[in-house]
Formats: C-alpha cells, structure tokens, sequence
C-alpha cells in the first residue's frame, strides 16, 4: 500500500482513513499488509502492518554497517529491511540529492515542491517493488498513484487506486491541470478503483471518463474512541445551547451557510451560541459577515482546533452542522455522533450516503438548516432521538466491514 | 353456513404545511390546503367514487345479499364534504340500500384510546353524532384507529354501551387460535370482538396485483374456494382494509374490481353469505375470552403501537400534545377545538416513525415529509403555535381543578341569568297584557326583577368558595344578595359577554 499520511502525524483526512482502512482489512486475518509512506516518524502503530519509510529506502549504493543503520533509522524500521532494499536498487540514483544512507528526504507535508516529492516517492517505489513480494498494490489519493503505477509496471500485479478526493472537490471546479492529468493517469492504469462515496464515484466516472464497471464505492468508517475521550466532561455552568461548525473555513465548506442561518435563528430564540472552530481563507470574509448580520454577541470563531480540543468541543456542543458544498466523504459528522451530539449534515456529502439518523439539507438551503437547530435545541426529544440512534448507528459503522468489501475487491482481481 | 364480512376503512388526515419557527405565534393556520386537495380529490376519483358505485351495483344486482360495513373518520368526511361533496351523496345512496352499516371511531383518528381516555370518549361520541348527521345511522360497533385494541380500550369501549369491537388477529395475541370466530374481551366480558383476518385480507389489499406471488393471479372462484375449505366450524371471514385498496393501492387495471363483483356470485355457490359486523355480533357467540394486556393494531409487521409510538420523537410529541388535553377542554374557541383535532390524527405521528426495512418504506410511502426528523420538526413548530393558543386563553399559572370551579361558576351565572331574563321577559309581557296605562313600556326597567332574584341564587351551589380574590369569583356574593337590581338590569344584556359582567361585578363590591 502506498500512502502520504498515517497516524498520529496527520495532516487531514486521508491519514485517518488509510490507517483505519489498513487496520480494518487486518482484522478479517489472512493479510499481509506494507505500507509505505514518506516519512516515518516511529511512533506509527505497527501491529497490523509493516511500515516502510520512503525516506528510509535507498536509491543509491552505500555501504553502511549494521550499527550505524540501526542508530539513524532503528526507531523506524528493522536494518534488515534497508539491507534487503538496498539489495533491489535497480539504477543509479546518485545523480539526485541523497543522504549517507542513499536515501531521498521527504518532506511528508504538502510542500512547495510537492511535484518533485511525488515524483521521487515513485522512484523509491520502484526499489520496493522489487523488494517487498506483494500479490495487490493499493494507491491512496493523486500523491501515490505515480508509485502504484511504477510498482505495478514493476512487478506485473494488480493495481488497485483509492480516490478519497478529486481535485474538483478541491478547487470547486478550476481543476489544475497537472493534478488532473495525474490523477486520470492513475486511475487509468488502475485495475480498479475504490471511491469513498457514490457522488465520488459518478464524478470519476463522469469527468474522468472511467468506466462504471472498474468503481466501486467503499464508504469510510470510523475508529471507535478511547475512553478517555468518552470520559471528557462538559464544560460546567453551560448556560446556552451551542451549534458548532468545525473544519476548515473554505469555500468547500459552505461557511457563509452556517452564518446565514444562525442569524435566523437567533432573530427568534436568544439562549444560544454558535462556534466557528478552524481556520481557513475565509474566516475574516466570515467574521465580517457575522458583524454585518449583528450577531457577533453570540458567534464565536475559535481558530484551529487539534487533537483533544476537537473532542472537548464537542462535548460542549448540542448540535454540530456540516454544510459542506461538496465534501467526498466528510468523516467529521461521525466523530460528532461518537461523542453524542446530534449532527445537521449537506446531502451534497459522501457521508450522508450511509447516515439515517442526522438531519440532511441542502447546503444552500439555509431555511431548512435554521428549522434543523432550532428543532433540536428547542425539542429535548428531537435531541435524545437524534444522540442515541446516532451513537447506535455509527457505532455499526466499523473498518472491518469496510476492510472486507476492499478484501473482496482484491479477491476478484486475483481471480 | 359461513359468512364474509367486509369491512373498510376511509381516512385522511389533514396534512400540516412546512410551517417555520418564524411562523409561531404569528401564523395560526397549519394545513397544507393543495395537498389535502389533490389527494382526497385524486383518490376519491381514482378509487373512493368507482368503488362506490361497484358496491352500489353489487348490491342491487345481489338484491340485498351483499353487505359491507364502513368506517369513516372525522377528518376524512370533513375533507370529503369540502373537496368531493359528490362522495358523500354517493355514500348516502349507499346507506340508504340498508346494506351498509356505519361502525364508530375516534372523530379524529387519534391515538386517544391509548394516552386520555376522556378525550377517548368525547371523540367517538362526537363521531357517531356526525355519522349520524350524515348517513342516519347510530353506529353500534365499535373500531379503534388502525384497529388499536387492549383490555383497557375494551373496559372503555363497553362503558359507552357498544355490543362489539373489532380489532386485529395479531399472532402473538392468537397463538394457535383461529380468527375466524367471535370472541369476548377479557376485561368486559360482554364486548365481542371480531378479529381480522390478516391472510386473506391482505391477498386482496396487498398481494392481489403482485406478480412474484405463487397464488397469482387471484380469481374470484379461487378465493371463495379457500374460504369455503376453512373447516365447518369456523364460520366467519373478516376482511378488513382500507378503501383505497379499489382502485389506488390495486390498481383498476389490475382487475381488481370485476374481483369483486364476481364474489357474491362464486359465493352464492358454496353457499357463504354475506354480513354485516351487527349482524356477525347477533348471529353468532363468542368461543371464549381473548387478553391483550398490551395494545395491538393492524399496522407494521410487531401488530403493535410502535408505528406511532416507537421512538423518541413520537412519545414526545404524543406526550406533548395530550399535557394540554384539560386545557383544550375548557377552552369554547372553535378554531382551537378544530385544531385540536386534526392535530390529534395519528398520521402525524406515523411520519415520525425511524423504522427501517419494509416497515420503513411504508412510513415513508405515505408520508409527505422527507425525513422523520423533518415530520417532528414541523409538527412540534405547529403544537407549540397552538399551546401558546391555548394557553392564552387562561392564565397558566392557575391550576385546573381550580380554572375548572371558576368556570363553573361563571356557567351557572351564565345560566342564571338566562333565566332572570326569561323572567324580565315574562314580566314584560305580562306588563304590556296590563295596558293600565300606569307604567311606559320602556325596554329598560329595573322595576319587575326585584322578587324572583333572591330566589334564584341558593341553587347554585358549586364549591366555589375557596377560590381566593379572583374576579370571577368575587361576583358571587356581589349577585346573592348585594343588588338583584342591577343583577336584573343587566341581565336585559344579554349574557353573551359574561366575563365583562364579572369585571364589572368586581369593583362595585370594592367600593
């Protein structure tokens, strides 16, 4: 498996799913899984998959004792692997910028020259391929799919790639080009393609010309949460109720449509408040837009939230609302079930796909969306309704279910 | 001897209209007046009214051998009367065969048999009045909304004096029991019920056009032929549905109609009859006691209240919407009686249902919401529009035992002072019959009403006495013995504005 994120170094979406998908195709037993990533930090789990670090892999001959390789990358991956790479480096590589080991550095972030990182993450893919005996390769997302295509040309097996965005939910429609064009490379050399959503689905199949029969949708799940996050308390002396809007503040995200109804809301009940948590190239559009609608008393932007924060909003949260414009899957609803709080979610998102027991509006419907918070503010049996079938059913919402229908996927390309 | 007795079953509820929380407590209309519309008129002309004259024909073809038994609600004669008035002539032709019997219900088509048994009672007496109204007829069966049913509703049922109910044969109230004959409630011994049966019922109103269905396609003489084989002893057949079975859920095309008129005949051959529930209930004995401890109905595949009751939001909605049932009692304004009705339909609550699967998609077949969350969002907006109504008829903060005397009072004074007023008027006449000359026939005198005053005031008795300084209260004594003149003055009035007569009433005691 090729992927650019994994837990807990994360830096959106895809390293949750990746490790989630992983982790779940582990539970149904029989696999042996690789998953190769740029940049190791060490502290990624390896229980259930081998973790081979592109910054670990040489491309160039050097010779280095067992010692010193287990003091510069030890923390990350046994020595005996490097060796074993570096048994399979199939040209000479010295012409690129390479460390003592013979290795490329990789950033693992979306740098400024992140075309060259994916251009030399497909050329250690090339090492691995010949190294690592492997029946099926998996590509997350438009990074890796140069990689699974170099290692597919390699070693003759199976290509299978999982589009967990298109760049037209990225950049609403102005496709750049070179991402484009790689992201149709892949999945035309794919032999299959796995999709997080049908509405992912039908725009690979619609603006990417791929035929229907080579997508299959496998909707995410969700890791369950560790007590310690379950446990988290709410906040003491809440007086008012609290609609919580939480991801990036970018176009993708319908922001404005949050706005526009809490200022509905509010014109008739006065014991609420509303929280704009994250960042983004919006939010001073956004706080401009609350001061002009007069409701800067009772709306507040928290900035970016990380790890603990997230979980603590939401325990202080009574409703959480998501009007994505278009979101491929959107993961965050559920996390805002797990903690119990009752979710107004965009039927143009992947997520409302699979979940029954949210409230679903259109995203520019701002009348439905204020009717929604009003609803489960105001009536305390709307609010337990929605908390505990939520928290029943996401609760059935699991990665092993997911890793299954990936599993069958691949048993139909072996034959 | 075997019979089959039909019944059906006609309701529509009054649709609510996306009413916003903006609209509460500004807008106080609810219903979704196009909807309503178009689907009373689509499926009278699509089902009701052909079905209607296949009956008719049946009936005078068969001289008199075909019977069926109709339950109506409320809600549904009132949109009938208002969109398809020809419906109800139709349906008066039909009554007027005397092949047709009118059972009883809950004027609405309420869940009050389950959540206020008061309520319960005035809602069926109100419905047979209308029946009444219409058709000429007192209905002495009794049929719960979607044949809800348990010993408490039996216990209910039998004390307004019906002689049967009927209800559905749930397995799990059955077991190995048959249907197929009369039984009696186990808590009111004296009520028969008639219980569906649910397997050859639901060949014709479910499974009749269905192609993947092995006994497809059903023919009349094969149908009359499953009955006829039933054994001896198990005399008779319900076949219980709704309406809209003829023409909109089996579609005409499907044949459904020729069906029906090709029964009585095949019927006629193997000797099976045709009754009517009253008749069912004279005819034949009950076979012995049937407990439902638990409410039952025909609805879903548990037969029980959970397509009304099963989650959250319908408990909460129900709940909700009774909490104000003592209030609305004592409330006269007729727009919030009405509403008060159609909001009472159980169908309202049937939208709320999160079932899933097959159950599900009925729900949500008939619903005209998007999602559950979206039926409770709208109809809580619209219940609490109408509780501040209510609420704002009395203050909230008296209770309602006490609300209850205050206004008993202000009834019997009301009363009281029609009857002075008969008096003044008696006396007037009496007065012009002197013609003496003596006193001018003005219209306002406070001569006459001195003597009969007094005498008046012991009869009413109620035990308003503890109520503390409230206005209507205070007018008591005022009116024993203070003034019986003005008393008397202002009766000429009229009594229409009674609670002005005790505002006034109030400070002439002050002072």
């Amino acid at each position: 498996m090729f992927g650019w994120e994994f837990p807990p170094h994360i830096l959106g979406g895809l390293g949750t799913a990746s490790y989630g998908l992983t982790k779940g195709m582990a539970q149904n037993g029989d696999m042996d899984i690789t998953f190769v990533i740029p940049k190791p930090w060490g502290d990624e789990p390896k229980d259930f998959a081998k973790i081979i670090g592109a910054n670990c892999t040489p491309v160039a001959w050097r010779d280095v004792n067992w010692d010193y390789v287990e003091s510069r990358i030890g923390n990350v991956m046994n020595p005996q692997t490097y060796y074993d790479l570096r048994d399979h480096i199939y040209s000479d590589f010295n012409y690129m910028h390479t460390n003592d080991l013979g290795c490329i550095e990789f950033s693992g972030r979306y740098p400024e020259n992140l075309l060259e990182e994916i251009n030399n993450y497909s050329i250690v893919a090339g090492v691995i391929a010949r190294t690592v005996n492997c029946d099926i390769i998996h590509s997350h997302d438009w990074l890796t799919y140069p990689a699974g295509i170099h290692a597919k040309q390699v070693t003759g097996k199976p290509l299978v790639i999982h589009v967990h965005a298109t760049d037209f939910d990225r950049s609403r429609g102005n496709v750049n080009p070179t991402v484009f064009n790689i992201e149709r490379d892949g999945m035309m050399h794919a032999d299959h393609i796995i999709t997080v959503s049908n509405l992912t689905r039908q725009t690979v199949i619609d603006k990417y010309g791929i035929p229907a029969y080579k997508v299959t949708t496998v909707h995410n799940a969700v890791e369950p949460l560790n007590d310690e996050l379950l446990n988290l308390q709410a906040p003491p002396g809440k007086k008012s109720k609290v609609v919580t809007f939480l991801g990036r503040i970018t176009m993708q995200k319908g922001p404005e449509y949050f706005v526009e109804a809490a200022a509905q809301v509010l014109s008739k009940v006065h014991n609420v408040q509303f929280v704009m948590a994250g960042s983004g190239d919006m939010m001073e559009k956004m706080i401009r837009l609350v001061a002009r609608r007069g409701i800067s008393d009772r709306f507040h932007f928290t900035g970016f939230l990380k790890g603990k924060q997230v979980y603590e909003m939401l325990k202080a949260s009574d409703v959480y609302i998501m009007p994505s414009v278009s979101e491929p899957f959107g993961i965050s609803p559920l996390e805002a079930m797990q903690m119990g709080v009752p979710s107004i979610i965009s039927k143009q998102s992947g997520c409302a796909e699979i979940l029954e027991n949210v409230i679903k509006v259109d995203y520019w419907d701002t009348n439905a969306i204020a009717d929604a918070i009003y609803s489960i503010i105001k009536y305390p049996a709307m609010f337990k309704q929605l908390q505990e079938q939520g928290l029943e059913e996401v609760n059935q919402i699991v990665w092993k279910k997911a890793g299954a229908k990936v599993i069958d996927i691949y048993h139909s390309l072996i034959g | 001897m075997k019979a089959i007795c039909f019944y059906f079953q006609i309701h529509q509820p009054f649709r609510l209209k996306n009413y916003r929380f903006f609209d509460i407590g500004n807008d106080h209309y609810y219903y979704d007046d196009f909807a309503n519309d178009e689907i009373i008129t689509r499926i009278a002309q699509r089902s009701y009214l052909p079905a209607n004259e296949m009956l008719l024909d049946m009936i005078k073809q068969y001289g008199n051998k075909f019977k069926v038994a109709f339950s109506i609600s409320g809600t549904a004669l009132e949109q009938l009367e208002i969109y398809v008035p020809e419906f109800i002539d139709s349906m008066k032709e039909l009554a007027e065969t005397g092949c047709v019997e009118f059972l009883s219900e809950t004027y609405a088509h309420s869940l009050a048999s389950l959540e206020d048994p008061e309520e319960f009672i005035m809602q069926v007496k109100e419905h047979d009045k209308k029946i009444y109204q219409l058709f000429g007829q007192h209905p002495k069966v009794f049929r719960n909304t979607e044949l809800i049913y348990s010993d408490d509703i039996s216990a209910l049922v039998a004390s307004m004096g019906f002689k049967g109910a009927i209800t559905d044969g749930a397995k799990h109230i059955l077991g190995w029991k048959s249907p197929n004959y009369i039984y009696a409630s186990a808590l009111a011994p004296k009520l028969k019920l008639m219980l569906k049966n649910s397997k050859l019922s639901d060949d014709i109103s479910f499974r009749f056009s269905n192609h993947e269905w092995e006994s497809y396609p059903l023919t009349a003489d094969k149908y009359i032929d499953w009955i006829a084989q039933l054994p001896d002893d198990e005399q008779i057949i319900n076949l219980f549905m709704n309406y809209e079975t003829f023409g909109e859920l089996q579609p005409r095309e499907s044949g459904i109609f020729d069906f029906m008129k090709a029964l009585p005949r095949f019927a006629a051959k193997k000797g099976i009859e045709f009754w009517t529930p009253s008749e069912v209930l004279a005819k034949l004995k009950p076979v012995s006691q049937l407990a439902v401890p638990f409410p039952i109905s025909w609805a879903d595949e548990a037969r029980d209240t959970s397509a009304w009751l099963g989650n959250t939001l319908q408990t909460e909605a129900v709940k909700k919407l009774y909490s104000i049932a003592e209030r609305v009692h004592l409330c006269q304004d007729r727009r919030i009686k009405q509403d008060w009705y159609y909001l009472q339909a159980s169908d309202h609550f049937f939208y709320m249902s999160t079932k899933h699967s097959s159950d599900g998609s009925v729900h949500s077949h008939y619903s005209p919401y998007e999602s559950p969350y979206a039926a409770f969002t709208n109809y809580m907006n619209v219940l609490s529009d109408f509780m501040t109504r209510v609420r704002e008829q009395f203050p909230e903060n008296i209770e309602n035992e006490e609300l209850n005397s205050l206004l008993l009072t202000i009834r019997n004074q009301e009363n009281e002072i029609e009857q002075l007023n008969r008096e003044v008027e008696m006396m007037r006449r009496n007065i012009v019959k002197d013609t003496t000359g003596d006193f001018p026939v003005n219209p306002d005198d406070e001569k006459p009403a001195e003597v009969p005053a007094p005498k008046k005031a012991p009869a009413k008795k109620p035990a308003t006495k503890k109520a503390p300084d409230k206005k209507p209260a205070t007018k008591k004594p005022v009116a024993k013995k203070a003034e019986p003149k003005k008393q008397a003055a202002k009766a000429s009035e009229k009594p229409a504005a009674k609670k002005a007569a005790a505002k006034k009433a109030a400070p002439k005691k002050k002072a």
